[in-house]
């Protein structure tokens, strides 16, 4: 009868899937309000005319990537509140797994673990860093990049016994966490608003440009990063 | 044709999702759930929405399952 019920309601719900799929509209001809189409194209400092990738200069914003535009930098406030929600959860998680000291079972792990991690985790710190690197140019950011430092760090813990990054962790976070209020702040003294974007924004599309984006998303990789390490740190301890 | 494969891809979420809920051992949910997970990343980037997709990528098809695992690890397996 359970099981019926499910695939019954499963029914219903790809049935209202299919009927909806036309009312979605075909990519670039959907049709935009006024406000989406000034954040696309952002060049509203009343110049006139589009955005070119790699020619313009000095826009209000000037980050390639539209959605880092806005969660970092119109809408930095929020990704404030968004990192100590991450930051309470992992404290969460701390107090609750505290008290355990780590158990050693005295042998190494798989051979075939400990030789693939050292040629694996390079490349995964790496990506993970240009994940968040290059946040305003292309799709990722601070968040998923933070994420996939820690699963590398994941497999350091797997690999090897002796391994222990609980004091790092603390620090970094600490330290990342507070550079932002930091940069925040320095917004504040300089034109009055936090977390306004004070530096020169460049030319769209270089490394450099954007003006705090890149700072800020740095940050937050390593703060994301540092927090989900003392998570799964915490978690592989056995109790 | 772009229709066909999100029918498909939503099709293949479903049975995956019923059997997370339906199978005998918790950790065949915790691989039908990180299935769904990758699933849901094609249908991301199939929508053009990039940076979800690379998020739920690294979070939810990622690391929420080796939390999940190494949870269960800790309260004993999988024992009745």
């Amino acid at each position: 009868m359970r099981r019926f019920l499910s695939a019954l309601i499963v029914l219903g719900l790809i049935m209202f899937f299919i009927s909806t799929l036309p009312l979605i509209p075909e990519f670039g001809k959907a049709s935009l309000s006024k406000v989406s189409r000034a954040f696309i194209d952002k060049d509203v400092n009343g110049n006139g005319g589009n955005v070119q990738y790699g020619v313009s200069k000095d826009l209000e914003n000037g980050a390639a990537n539209v959605v880092t535009s806005i969660v970092v930098d119109y809408r930095s406030f929020d990704t404030l509140g968004e990192v100590t929600v991450l930051f309470t959860s992992a404290l969460g998680v701390g107090i609750i797994l505290s008290g355990y000291k780590r158990k050693k079972f005295g042998r190494e792990p798989n051979f075939i673990l400990r030789v693939s991690v050292g040629i694996l985790l390079p490349l995964i710190l790496l990506f993970g860093a240009y994940v968040f690197i290059h946040g305003h140019l292309t799709p990722g950011g601070g968040f998923p990049g933070g994420t996939i430092i820690a699963a590398g760090i994941l497999l350091l813990y797997l690999s090897n016994e002796e391994f222990d990054l609980s004091k790092t962790v603390k620090f970094v976070e600490g330290i990342s966490g507070s550079l932002y209020v930091i940069v925040g702040l320095l917004g504040l003294a300089v034109s009055g608003v936090f977390l306004i974007n004070f530096l020169p924004t460049g030319v769209v599309g270089n490394l450099f440009s954007s003006g705090i984006v890149p700072i800020i998303y740095i940050l937050i990789g390593f703060k994301v990063g540092a927090e989900l390490s003392g998570i799964v740190a915490e978690l592989h301890r056995e109790g | 044709m772009i229709n066909v494969i999100i029918i498909f891809i939503g099709i293949l979420m479903a049975i995956s999702a019923i059997f997370a809920v339906e199978s005998k051992k918790i950790i065949d949910s915790f691989i039908a759930l990180s299935l769904m997970s990758l699933l849901s990343v094609f249908l991301f980037v199939i929508m053009k929405a990039p940076d979800v997709a690379i998020t739920e990528a690294s979070v939810g098809a990622g690391l929420t399952t080796a939390v999940l695992v190494l949870a269960l690890r800790k309260i004993g397996g999988d024992k009745e």
